[in-house]
């Protein structure tokens, strides 16, 4: 009961990262008819984001301690980082402890920046192109932008912590009435998920009460009706590239505790968040979310010992054998629309 | 009178005939004609370093070629001849190999075999390199390997950690100088048991690639001879980056220790998961948990951050060493490039200067010559004491470091302590050891 209570949480933070990717996804999809391969890159650049702003926060001025030595026997060069001397050596060093939620509100300026500049740079000019178009053009991309962060970061990860009151486990054991230890999980995955339901949750208050969303929604349904009546669904479109795009960098950032970010995470969570989005159903919002969250959770408890003693190596397949199997029953996805992807 | 029966024709065919006979022993040992591949010509020497430039390792791959860099400056007389001046044999001058300057051609391995068995062919057969070293990664060590076998080229290994390179895929024109799975587990085990006891349950997570399961198995065996019980081994696939529903299982395997048989990104990954569900701070049977990372790497450990605080693993060479020859290495590198040397980087250098000196020695660059040099040559000066190029396997001995994350780091390069410094008997074997069987050495391949 504990290893099922355990991967169930396991499944919740996982398919919170999938949903986020695929709700972005199929945002763009289902907006633009696009089908966006360098997503994933989106979600690397937006842990990158965290990265960039710890370093920003650690700049540091050298002070020479003559007491001490560096590795080749010269006096060391001691780093004080500047935050720590404008603010004092608590507030300072609290400021950088803190820099992954701080880079929230750093990084939704920089990802809408990079959704619109991609938009408007290349995508735009690949709307009336076929989809294999469309996937080598932003493959090529997502391979760009990689090599780039490669280039000015290196090939390695890079620890970027959660808060110090975030690390250690909560004891869900204690709380469910069971042994004490035997069910921990990290609060920072707790934060997480909890962090990608507020997101998710807020696109589709966004979506669904707003008077933008509601164009946007009718945008989707029908897109010419929409021009017809006067309202430039293209803006409306561009703008919901830049939201997707902060979505995947939110997801991105708030990640990067949970791995080390590191160049190539793009592209291990992209081919994932493509079977999730089909699975959900091509432009299907609520289809995305929910194949999120089924597939992290299925695929949690493909990896217990119990189901790999008996199916080896089927942590490896799930998540496509679920995908060929929904395919064939439903080729418009758990909550597709009627028509979308079923030729 | 005499009647001589001189012909031109006659005098034209015999001269040709005599000239020929005559120039035929100088044919045969002209240097283009030598019997072996890239045999070199003029005044200069290529040698081929292979190293990952793209892809995951690529930071390793970027310490190896600086120090290869080094290597081939202090080869030719350049800045402070760095271990030349620590080594125990003085054949090498500082003017170049055998006199001729050395230059050097680069390739990326990309750490995909194909792709550096690709690179390596090209700088072979379009470079004229007549050694390839470098890599980082034992897939990659193997298949150059085994193309430098076939091509008559020297391949001198770079950071390999498998069994099987000097095991049941050793050639006989490859050496290691890097450390492998086996020793890991001889050095670390002791030092296991000294600190966490001899009743320990194990729980492995194991990289599913040949290194993976060789370091699983040296592991497994050095510490259930000194009596741990190994509870489970998972093997996780090589790109897998979430590790957390395979360490949520061993919280309530029983296990109280984890072993990570991961390397790189995987182990940076299945680490920091590990300590986020809170092993380190877990007690099971009475112990506290704990965690070991059999192979480490500097590079590696900066990507772990705060989370190799207190785990033991093991390394092939480290910075802090202080005899003579490490303390020269890291002089020459860190005026050079401002930081101190990986473990990769002083196998590549140190690699670099055991190929030129064989061929001093040898007196020949003919392949043949350079591993009748190498194998059983014992030398000093080049890091870890005295160290031993068997002939039975190609596979270089010398003492093993056990490390440990440090609590309190000095700088952002004060990763690792040493924790002990295993003699170098404490790691050897026979060659025909159980994890070692299987292929044959074979004989040396000269080339054309």
């Amino acid at each position: 009961m504990d290893a099922i209570i355990l991967q169930i949480l396991n499944g919740l933070d996982k398919g919170s990262a999938y949903a986020l990717i695929a709700l972005g996804l199929t945002l763009i999809f289902g907006t633009l008819g696009v089908v966006n391969f360098a997503h994933g890159a989106l979600f690397m650049i937006g842990s990158f984001c965290a990265v960039t702003l710890s370093k920003i926060l650690n700049l540091s001025f050298e002070t020479i301690d003559p007491t001490r030595t560096d590795f080749l026997g010269n006096p060391a060069k001691i780093k004080t980082p500047y935050i720590e001397s404008w603010f004092g050596p608590e507030t300072g060093a609290a400021i950088i402890d803190w820099a992954v939620p701080l880079s929230i509100l750093f990084s939704i300026p920089i990802m809408i920046s990079i959704g619109f500049i991609m938009e408007r740079g290349l995508i735009k000019h690949f709307y009336k192109r076929p989809h294999a178009d469309q996937i080598l053009v932003t493959f090529g991309l997502a391979i760009v932008l990689q090599e780039v962060i490669k280039y000015f970061y290196g090939a390695n990860p890079i620890p970027t912590p959660a808060p110090d009151a975030f690390r250690g486990s909560f004891d869900f054991g204690a709380l469910l009435g069971i042994d004490p230890n035997v069910i921990i999980y990290p609060y920072w995955r707790l934060v997480y998920f909890a962090f990608s339901a507020v997101i998710i949750g807020g696109v589709f208050a966004f979506l669904q009460f707003t008077t933008f969303g509601m164009v946007v929604r009718a945008g989707m349904a029908d897109r010419e009706t929409v021009g017809l009546l006067g309202i430039n669904i293209d803006k409306r479109f561009t703008i919901m590239f830049g939201l997707a795009a902060a979505v995947a960098g939110l997801a991105g950032v708030m990640y990067a505790p949970i791995n080390s970010p590191n160049y190539h995470m793009g592209m291990d969570f992209l081919v994932l968040s493509f079977v999730v989005v089909v699975v959900g159903g091509m432009g299907s919002l609520p289809g995305a979310v929910l194949a999120g969250f089924m597939l992290g959770i299925l695929e949690s408890f493909s990896s217990m010992n119990e189901i790999k003693s008996l199916f080896p190596g089927i942590d490896q397949i799930i998540i496509y054998l679920v995908a060929i199997i929904i395919l064939l029953t439903r080729p418009r996805g758990l909550m597709g629309r009627k028509g979308v992807m079923e030729d | 009178m005499s009647k001589t029966n001189l012909t031109r024709r006659g005098v034209l065919k015999t001269g040709a005939v005599a000239g020929a006979g005559l120039a035929l022993p100088t044919y045969l040992s002209a240097a283009s004609h030598s019997g072996f591949t890239n045999a070199p010509t003029g005044s200069t020497v290529t040698l081929g370093f292979n190293v990952p430039q793209t892809g995951p390792y690529a930071d390793e791959g970027a310490d190896e070629l600086r120090a290869f860099e080094l290597a081939v400056e202090h080869l030719n007389g350049g800045g402070d001849g760095g271990m030349l001046n620590t080594f125990s044999s003085k054949a090498l001058q500082g003017n170049g190999i055998m006199g001729k300057e050395v230059k050097y051609v680069t390739g990326d391995t990309q750490t995909k075999s194909d792709a550096a068995r690709a690179s390596a062919k090209s700088m072979i057969e379009k470079d004229g390199a007549i050694m390839i070293s470098g890599g980082s990664s034992s897939g990659v060590a193997v298949a150059v390997q085994g193309l430098c076998q076939e091509a008559g080229i020297i391949f001198m290994a770079g950071l390999t950690h498998s069994n099987d390179t000097t095991g049941k895929d050793k050639k006989a024109n490859g050496f290691r100088h890097f450390f492998n799975a086996y020793m890991s587990g001889a050095a670390l085990a002791p030092v296991l048991q000294k600190l966490y006891g001899s009743e320990r349950r194990a729980y492995h997570l194991t990289a599913d690639y040949t290194w993976g399961w060789t370091q699983q198995e040296s592991i497994a065996a050095a510490t259930e001879a000194m009596g741990w019980q190994t509870v489970n081994n998972v093997l996780t696939p090589l790109a897998q980056t979430d590790f957390s529903s395979y360490i949520a299982p061993v919280l309530n395997s029983g296990a109280d220790v984890l072993v990570l048989n991961h390397y790189g990104g995987n182990m940076v990954n299945s680490l920091t998961a590990a300590v986020q569900f809170g092993l380190r701070d877990k007690q099971v049977n009475g112990k506290n948990f704990e965690i070991v990372v059999p192979l480490y790497s500097e590079l590696m450990a900066k990507g772990a951050g705060a989370n190799i605080k207190g785990i033991l693993g093991s390394t092939n060479w480290s910075w802090t060493l202080q005899d003579e020859g490490t303390k020269a290495f890291v002089k020459s590198f860190g005026t050079k490039y401002g930081f101190p040397p990986s473990n990769a980087a002083q196998t590549c250098y140190a690699q670099t200067i055991l190929y030129a000196d064989a061929v001093a020695r040898a007196g020949s660059f003919n392949p043949c010559a350079v591993v009748e040099a190498l194998e059983d040559f014992e030398f000093d000066g080049l890091g870890n004491g005295k160290t031993f190029y068997r002939g039975a396997d190609h596979q270089c001995f010398k003492d093993v470091l056990v490390m440990r994350g440090k609590e309190n780091p000095a700088n952002e390069y004060d990763l690792l302590e040493i924790v002990e410094v295993t003699p170098r008997g404490q790691v050897e074997y026979a060659p025909d050891h159980p994890m070692f069987a299987g292929g044959a050495l074979g004989a040396c391949n000269p080339g054309a």
